[in-house]
């Protein structure tokens, strides 16, 4: 096989980021043409999506935290969340409702500036949130539509046991699958559902070869920043389809050879220099300065070879994979295993994993304040690790899509002192003559 | 000899350490931060670089042969200590003279042209009298790092005499204002030499006639004056420039320094709290605007590490507002709170709010120092909560900061620890305030030895 030259390279960087472009584009011109298409549209979270289940009725899915992360990161949430509170809305309310209601009043104009339709079920997967439910309980009155309410019990254990598993699937028989039924007229077709899990399955291996790439040393992907734009499609409207496995199977080839090549991750800024610091990040980025953010670690040279954001989602690198050949079970399976509905002894020892899997440096918490579900019992966890690996751990705090939280000055003192930390902690393996205090 | 400089901006007071090699401490400097990094930094060095000439001369005249020990100890250290106030006066008065001239020329200048000779037959005499002051008192008010706030002080006590319907009072001070910019941006060319110089001059000797154990003959005073004004001479050849200058503190953002030269304050508190009290596994340091819990292991290497970055509550401008609330000065708060038999519990760590909590209270008839004395509590509460979450305290815990030359916060302190964490030995360095600028210096030190090689 010949080198590409560096022309070809940067092509084929940015081959995924069109497709993902364009893919998203057409979901959202999609959406807008709903009322006209006479297509049928479902809100629903991300975490326990039931996007193959949807698809296979034919419905759209439209995920409000993706529109309020998405507003987020356009500058446009501060607006929206004070809306929101004119409205009554307290100010400790998660950030991502209140984006969502104050987008609504303000003419429901999604983040590609296309409007968004109204929906006709509100699929309430609840994972572990109460807000979730509250959430929806908004959006009804608002759109005085029918719920649909999956209840997905909590994993204290990290263990699915078979009467968890059987609870959701009987859910999704008497509740989920007749609602979606009433919706579309139409009746439930396994065999569609079926094609859509084996597509995700395809799709979800190569996701995971993707994030695994970050063992090389450099890593040719940042898990976190660059991680919240590869597990666009997938958290989305793309599971099981054929966009979404080609997408991935582009992304996979991209990262794979950037890895062939030792070269690090593609940044806002650039391809990320040299690699100085190896990092696991637990918690959710901010989105209304994430650029500015990423940049603190790309200047310092930190990049993160794997997050627990990205399993939000759905959690497929500890084995999970949809799977036609149990379809229920299968869907039920993702839903109980999403990140937040673990218990903390769970998260706790998936960090810890990450921490020697990936051999990191460190590991960092962005502790959010909007939203408890990630940051209730963070310092315990903290503590929990520092102690099991003797890892360094640093701790910052942010918002997702509330500007006002995010204080750029604090956190970049809070990064640098914790990055100096951990290079203190290197250089004391070095000679004593070394040291400031010998 | 080859010096470093640690400097640490914090958010009310910049200070500079300069260290020798051995890493021992020869020069320190304080000034207020104000708005300006830049000059707060050069006022900083300046007084540290002052501090460490004098800690030069007074080694240089130890290891001078022509003066024997027990003369030095006596007659010679008491003349040093005179020749340095002394010189803090004739520094004081150089700085005067620039005040004065800023001053005149502004008054001369066209936007009071018309008022200007009013102006000048004020500011005349107002100068005159600053100058006497000086003169006349003993050196000991004449802390140059401090020059503004003494001199604005005596300027604003003349200025209100002064003042009348033809030159306001504020006319006054907005000369001042306008002044004192001008002098503090000035570079004083040489200022040590010269004030040292006339220092040397005008510094009376001891009284008695110096005799050295032993000897029959008394040491003429001459040659003690002739002994320290040839010190003077080597310790001005000599170079006191930092060979290396790391920089650390609150305005970290805006140090003026390149990044390499910039260590995280967290860094610096724990290493200079180390080598302050090398038992330290644990530091709280209590600034004007953070706060700051760190935990350390043997060598002095953070291990983690919280602050409260996003509110001030409990922090040193708290106890500030509190005061201005008062009416008191900062410095008069602790001893006051001491003074309490009961404390009053305050539910409110805001600063705003436990102002509007003072006000309630005082009118409920409750008195200061109980009032005084919860506040000082609720301020340690949340210092609390912070070392809770950076870990705890395991081990000795040491305490550095403005606030920690408050007694009543140590006491309120103490006691939490005790409450929480049972006996644990609590350090406080007299010098505490030092605890950032000097592992700043360490970390200077330590760039000085990999420059080297070593
Ligand atoms: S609280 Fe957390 S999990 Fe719940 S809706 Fe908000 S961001 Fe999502």
């Amino acid at each position: 096989m010949t080198q590409p030259s560096p022309q070809d390279r940067s092509a084929v960087k940015d081959e995924s980021m069109l497709r993902q472009k364009q893919m998203l584009a057409s979901h959202f011109s999609r959406l807008a043409a709903a009322p006209e298409s006479g297509d049928k549209v479902v809100y629903t979270f991300v975490p326990g999506n039931l996007t193959e289940l949807l698809l296979s009725f034919g419905v759209v899915p439209n995920l409000p935290e993706i529109n309020a992360l998405q507003s987020g990161m356009r500058k446009l949430s501060g607006d929206f969340i004070a809306a929101a509170e004119r409205e009554g809305h307290s100010e400790d309310v998660c950030t991502y409702v209140k984006c969502d209601v104050g987008m609504l009043r303000q003419g429901n104009v999604g983040p590609t500036g296309a409007l968004l339709p109204p929906p006709g079920l509100l699929l309430l997967s609840y994972t572990g949130c109460f807000t979730f439910m509250k959430w929806f309980e908004l959006l009804q009155q608002e759109y005085s539509c029918p719920v649909a309410m999956l209840h997905v019990p909590y994993q204290p254990e990290g263990v699915i046991t078979p009467e968890m598993r059987e609870y959701v699937v009987r859910q999704l028989k008497e509740v989920v699958i007749p609602a979606l039924e009433r919706l579309t007229g139409r009746a439930y077709d396994e065999d569609a559902l079926c094609q859509r899990l084996a597509l995700s399955a395809a799709a979800e291996d190569d996701l995971v070869a993707v994030l695994g790439s970050a063992r090389h040393r450099p890593s040719p992907i940042d898990a976190y920043f660059g991680g919240v734009y590869y597990l666009g499609p997938i958290f989305s409207a793309f599971r099981g389809t054929d966009e979404g496995l080609a997408y991935y199977r582009c992304l996979r080839e991209e990262v794979e050879a950037r890895a062939a090549r030792g070269e690090g991750p593609v940044t806002p800024e650039g391809t990320m220099g040299e690699e100085r610091y190896r990092l696991v990040v637990e918690g959710p980025p901010n989105w209304t300065h994430f650029r500015e953010f990423w940049k603190m670690f790309h200047d310092e040279g930190a990049v993160v070879v794997a997050s627990t954001y990205s399993k939000v989602g759905g959690l497929y690198d500890t084995g999970f994979r949809h799977d036609p050949s149990r379809p229920l079970e299968s869907l039920a399976d993702y839903c109980l295993g999403c990140y937040t509905n673990l218990g903390l002894p769970s998260r706790v020892a998936l960090i810890e994993r990450y921490l020697r899997d990936f051999s990191a440096d460190g590991f960092l918490i962005n502790s959010v304040k909007s939203c408890n579900s990630f940051s209730a019992g963070q310092l315990l966890m903290l503590r929990e690790l520092e102690r099991r690996t003797g890892l360094a751990g640093g701790f910052i705090e942010s918002d997702l899509v509330d500007p006002r939280y995010f204080s750029a000055a604090n956190i970049k003192n809070r990064l640098e002192s914790y990055f100096q930390m951990l290079d203190q902690k290197r250089r004391h393996a070095r000679p004593a003559a070394l040291e400031a205090c010998a | 000899m080859t010096l470093v400089a640690g400097i640490d901006l914090g958010s009310t007071t910049t200070k500079a350490i300069l260290m020798d090699e051995a890493g021992a401490v020869v020069g320190r400097g304080i000034t207020n931060s104000r708005s300006n990094y830049h000059l707060a930094t050069r006022i900083a060095m300046d007084e540290a670089t002052i501090n460490a000439r004098f800690g030069l001369l007074r080694r240089d005249l130890e290891a001078t042969s022509g003066l024997e020990r027990d003369l030095l100890r006596g007659a010679a250290a008491e003349f040093l200590d005179r020749l340095e106030l002394d010189f803090r006066r004739a520094q004081y008065l150089m700085q005067l003279d620039a005040l004065r001239d800023s001053a005149l020329q502004e008054a001369a200048g066209p936007r009071l042209a018309a008022r200007s000779s009013a102006i000048t037959s004020r500011l005349g005499p107002l100068f005159d009298e600053m100058a006497r002051e000086a003169h006349e008192s003993d050196g000991h008010a004449q802390r140059s790092q401090f020059f503004r706030d003494e001199s604005a002080s005596r300027f604003g006590e003349h200025a209100q005499r002064l003042a009348d319907r033809d030159v306001p009072y504020d006319l006054l001070l907005g000369i001042f204002d306008k002044a004192i910019g001008q002098v503090e941006g000035r570079v004083f060319d040489r200022s040590f030499e010269r004030c040292i110089r006339s220092a040397l001059a005008e510094s009376r000797l001891p009284v008695a006639e110096p005799r050295t154990a032993g000897s029959p003959t008394p040491t003429p005073r001459a040659a003690l004056r002739a002994a320290v004004s040839a010190a003077v001479a080597r310790i001005l050849a000599a170079d006191v420039e930092p060979a290396v200058t790391i920089g650390t503190g609150y305005g970290r953002q805006r140090l003026p320094f390149p990044k390499e030269q910039i260590r995280s304050e967290i860094l610096c508190h724990g290493l200079g709290a180390h080598s302050m009290f090398p038992g330290t596994r644990t530091v709280l340091d209590i600034g004007g605007q953070d706060t700051k819990a760190i935990q350390v292991d043997d060598r002095g290497i953070v291990t983690s590490f919280q602050m409260n970055d996003r509110c001030a509550a409990g922090c040193g401008r708290y106890l500030g507002y509190i005061a201005d609330e008062m009416n008191l000065g900062v410095h008069e708060l602790g001893p006051l709170a001491q003074r309490s038999t009961r404390s009053v519990k305050i539910t409110s760590t805001c600063t705003v709010f436990a102002g509007a909590e003072l006000r309630d209270r005082l009118t409920l008839g409750q008195r200061r120092e109980d009032i005084l004395a919860g506040l000082h509590r609720a301020m340690m509460l949340r210092a609390m909560s912070l070392l809770a979450r950076s870990g705890g305290i395991e081990d000795e815990f040491t305490f550095t900061g403005g606030v920690a030359s408050n007694p009543a916060a140590v006491d309120a302190l103490t006691k939490l620890v005790g409450e929480n964490y049972g006996g644990r030995r609590i350090n406080i360095s007299p010098g505490s305030i030092y605890t950032g600028a000097l592992g700043a210096a360490l970390f200077a030190r330590t760039v000085l030895r990999e420059r080297r090689g070593d």
